[in-house]
């Protein structure tokens, strides 16, 4: 019986993306149809591209429809290979090329003030996301994904993850809940992922299923990157075990999910997020005992950008060090109002000051006149000035000028 | 009578017609370098004898004002697209053309619109011979298939002006539609259910035309104050139902873009002129209506608000958001050439700083100046910029005509153009290495802002300099081309037959590019 398969999107307002229709044949040889808005410009591409998959997979008779709305070769690739393993199945991989600069690992500690989730079935909104410069991109098979959409969101992934220039931004994806987010691994884990979001984290036994799985497909692969591991609490247990899950191995943040914890205690989320108080600081004593990053909920009002901005600064003042991004937009926002203000950097860069005349001078103690300052404020100061300096605001060498003054 | 014949290449590499639809074309010789002699055209002298004392020019119908003015084959009639795709006048004329069995009309309006879409049947029947204007959606892929009887010859705004100053294009019949006229012909764009702002596209029409007919539906005793339009030129009045649909006369892209990468574009855009020095307390910008355009005007205002700054003026294609400017004391004066939304229409009644303009003011390049070349910076699109800088607004990638010039070609030759444009556009390159379609030399485009860098035009030497020590992405516009096709592949060219189906005529009147027929 032929089994007609379809992956991919089209319709109105889908762009940057392909539709494919495809059914295995007994005979007649490869056919391949293109209806392509770009036809004059990569018609001939697409339709060797598309042969070139076919053949790859062994693939002798075929019905191949394609509908493309100006889709990425990264993109077509991903689709056609979706559509085949729904029929055969294979462990071959048609990949795309990997990005020289998609093959870095990331620091343990690196700034992740803004992360922007981009739903993993969504090749128009993968593109650019990274000229709008989030410190990390969220590549969502979750939440985001319909669930019979999941499987060929994967491949998306696996090939955004490989051929899309973030442009510096920490790779990330949030796998699903339970068996299928750790089979999620298996697209990720080979293609340099960076970091890895679990959702509904309730338990360390999660993350340590989680780890379990990337080892062993990091043996298998030979990948020597470390893969680090983001957990969002969602629920008022996760809110408890807070410190075990963050101390776990290879976890490096904790974010937490207001939605669903709001919904789990039975109460809803409101603006001043009194509800939330308690699980807010909560994650963020166990990020600090766990010496990783606190990461606030995203603020779902992708229109109300001072509503954002009060948001940031109650986040901030929390003990939160980033935020989840829902739209590019909100990116600017938060980095602006995380980043050290301005009385915080002149305060800090006295200190810094302070504290290079009594390194150079041999000094075990850093006073400001006859103030003594303590270490932890000194740690602090240090923290300031390094992300003002990473945030623009400022110069590298300002202490040049600084000590002209 | 072919189309067109004796071909030359011009200055700028392009091989053009010197013959267009019978009649002679100078090849474009660079810029600043075609230096016209001789006088102006001149309408005929009429005198009062021959009008009603009491100044009531009213007749009966639009068919009987065209029988009036002589309609007949072959002659040039005029339209003005202040009303955009909300124009119920231009397709009515050609309806009583086609009524009347006359033959080879040439339309010449200053811009076709969706709407004008009905008119591709007479292009059809032989009603209509070619267009001068602009060829626009269905228009354009007619022309691009070569089933335009005669050529079509593309202008911008100012050359419009220019060619019908100079004899280059007689206007016979001169169909004006008016939101409030009196029955005298005087005639303003602010007042009535039709409002549209004002009426500067048919400044050259009403002053040049043998005969000119006001349509309105909004009659009021004389005199109707202001005139815009003056019933002095006027021959005859036509009252109708409904000249224009409201709805469609202020859309276009009014709102501010929502899309983050236009905004990226738009905030790069604003930076850069802010870095490179070029807003400054009393400078002066034109942006056009483009949702990322609107936006650079926003980002503007911003700086000019923080710094305490305000523009002496703004150019427009005016909307709510450099009305907002002006009422707020940012700028002190918009110079306005088309009102894009009811608020613009509302600020040109009310406000005297909010001035109207005319192609004769703002872009007439035979005139003793104009007024696009004292603005400070343009915000300009395109749809190709090749590695030259030369740009192209009027061909889609795909070859078929999509665009008129408008005020484009004009604004060029302000002392700063930007053109902010997505590197490519669902996978379409916008960076290529030769334009499809000349419209712009690139002599004039000084730099391109994409998403993913900036490029300065290198004859630009002032800029680069400014630009030295910036932390914004710059980058050459070769390298812009190569990240692209990176990214996209290397895009396959069109194919183009051997065929010449339109010409784009530059500010000067002389034949820039040359449009060839698509093969399909």
């Amino acid at each position: 019986m032929e089994q007609i398969i379809t992956t991919g999107n089209k319709g109105k307002g889908v762009r940057s993306d392909c539709f494919m229709t495809f059914a295995l044949k007994d005979n007649g040889g490869l056919e391949i149809v293109l209806e392509s808005k770009v036809e004059v410009m990569y018609g001939n591409a697409n339709r060797k591209l598309a042969r070139e998959v076919l053949d790859f997979f062994g693939i002798r008779n075929a019905v191949l429809k394609i509908e493309d709305s100006g889709a990425l070769p990264l993109v077509l690739i991903a689709r056609i290979e979706a559509a085949i393993k729904k029929q055969i199945s294979s462990s071959k991989e048609f990949l795309p090329d990997l990005l020289p600069q998609n093959q870095n690992s990331t620091e343990k500690d690196r700034s992740r003030i803004s992360r922007l989730y981009l739903p993993g079935n969504t090749p128009s909104l993968m593109i650019n996301a990274g000229i709008h410069r989030p410190d990390g991109i969220i590549l969502d098979l979750e939440d985001a994904v319909a669930p019979d959409k999941k499987d060929e969101a994967r491949y998306l992934v696996r090939n955004a993850l490989r051929a899309i220039d973030f442009y510096g931004a920490e790779r990330m994806v949030r796998i699903n809940q339970g068996e299928r987010g750790l089979d999620d691994l298996e697209w990720l884990v080979p293609h340099h992922v960076n970091l890895v979001l679990v959702p509904k984290c309730e338990k360390p036994e999660q993350i340590s299923d989680v780890n379990k799985r990337i080892e062993m497909i990091r043996k298998k692969t030979k990948q020597k990157n470390p893969v680090w591991i983001m957990p969002i609490i969602e629920n008022a247990l996760g809110v408890i075990n807070a410190y075990a899950i963050g101390a776990s191995d290879n976890v490096v943040a904790m974010a937490i999910g207001l939605e669903d914890y709001t919904a789990d205690l039975g109460t809803s989320r409101t603006r001043e997020g009194k509800e939330s108080f308690f699980a807010r600081s909560m994650i963020v004593n166990a990020a600090r005992a766990a010496g990783i990053q606190p990461i606030d909920s995203v603020f779902s009002d992708v229109g109300d950008m001072e509503g954002l901005k009060q948001n940031v600064l109650v986040s901030k003042a929390l003990g939160f060090d980033g935020m989840g991004c829902i739209h590019p937009r909100q990116i600017r926002v938060i980095h602006e109002n995380f980043a050290p203000a301005n009385d915080e950097i002149e305060k800090s860069m006295k200190i810094v000051v302070a504290y290079h005349k009594a390194t150079e001078q041999g000094l075990g103690v850093v006073s400001i006149g006859t103030k003594m300052i303590d270490p932890p404020v000194v740690k602090r100061a240090l923290n300031t000035i390094n992300q003002a300096v990473k945030m623009g605001k400022l110069k590298e060498s300002w202490r040049e000028n600084y000590e002209q003054v | 009578m072919s189309k067109y014949d004796k071909l030359l290449t011009n200055a700028a590499g392009r091989i053009v017609p010197t013959i267009i639809n019978g009649k002679p074309a100078i090849p474009y010789m660079g810029i600043e370098k075609f230096k016209p002699t001789g006088r102006k055209a001149a309408p005929f002298i009429s005198t009062c004898a021959d009008y009603p004392d009491d100044g009531n020019k009213v007749v009966e119908s639009l068919k009987d004002a065209l029988i009036r003015s002589g309609l007949k084959d072959g002659m040039t009639i005029s339209t003005h697209h202040h009303f955009r795709d909300g124009d119920l006048v231009a397709n009515q004329i050609f309806d009583i053309a086609k009524e009347l069995n006359v033959k080879d009309l040439v339309w010449f309006p200053s811009a076709s619109f969706p709407c004008h879409e009905p008119l591709a049947k007479y292009l059809e029947d032989g009603t209509i011979d070619h267009i001068e204007g602009s060829m626009n959606g269905a228009l354009g892929r007619f022309t691009s298939k070569g089933k335009m009887k005669g050529l079509g010859v593309l202008r911008s705004h100012g050359g419009r002006y220019q060619a019908v100053q100079d004899g280059e294009v007689h206007i016979d019949i001169a169909v004006i539609a008016a939101p409030t006229s009196d029955p005298f012909g005087n005639s303003n764009g602010v007042d009535g259910p039709a409002a549209c702002g004002l009426l500067g596209f048919a400044l050259a029409d009403s002053q040049y035309a043998d005969k000119v007919i006001i349509v309105t539906d909004n009659l009021v005793p004389f005199p109707c104050i202001p005139w815009q339009i003056n019933g002095n030129l006027v021959d005859f009045v036509v009252v109708t139902d409904k000249i224009g649909i409201p709805e469609k006369i202020v859309s276009g892209t009014t709102e501010v873009t929502k899309s983050p990468d236009r905004l990226l574009l738009a905030e790069w855009t604003a930076r850069f002129c802010d870095e490179a020095g070029i807003i400054r307390d009393g400078f002066s910008f034109q942006a056009g209506a483009g949702g990322t355009a609107l936006s650079i005007g926003i980002y503007f205002a911003d700086i000019l608000k923080e710094r305490n700054w305000k523009a002496r003026f703004a150019r427009g294609g005016s909307n709510k958001y450099l009305v907002k400017m002006l009422e707020e004391g940012l700028t002190e004066y918009i110079l306005d050439g088309q009102t894009f939304d009811l608020e613009g229409v509302r600020s040109m009644r009310e406000n005297p700083h909010h001035v109207n303009t005319s192609p004769f003011t703002s872009y007439n390049y035979h005139g003793k100046g104009n007024f696009a070349s004292m603005v400070d910076v343009t915000i300009l699109g395109a749809t190709e910029v090749d590695v030259d800088f030369n740009a192209n607004v009027v061909t889609h990638s795909d070859g078929y005509l999509l665009h008129g010039i408008g005020g484009w070609q004009n604004c060029l030759f302000a002392k700063c153009t930007i053109l902010p444009l997505p590197l490519f556009r669902d996978r379409i390159p916008v960076i290529v290495d030769k334009v499809t379609t000349l419209c712009g030399p690139g002599e004039l485009i000084d730099v391109i802002v994409t998403e993913r860098g900036i490029a300065i035009n290198p004859l630009r030497k002032d800029l680069i300099e400014k630009m030295k020590n910036s932390n914004m992405p710059i980058k050459t516009i070769q390298e812009l081309k190569e990240e692209a096709e990176k990214i996209c592949g290397v895009p396959e060219k069109p194919k183009f037959g051997d065929e010449i189906v339109a010409v784009i005529k530059w500010v000067d009147g002389t034949v820039i590019d040359s449009v060839r027929r698509v093969i399909v």
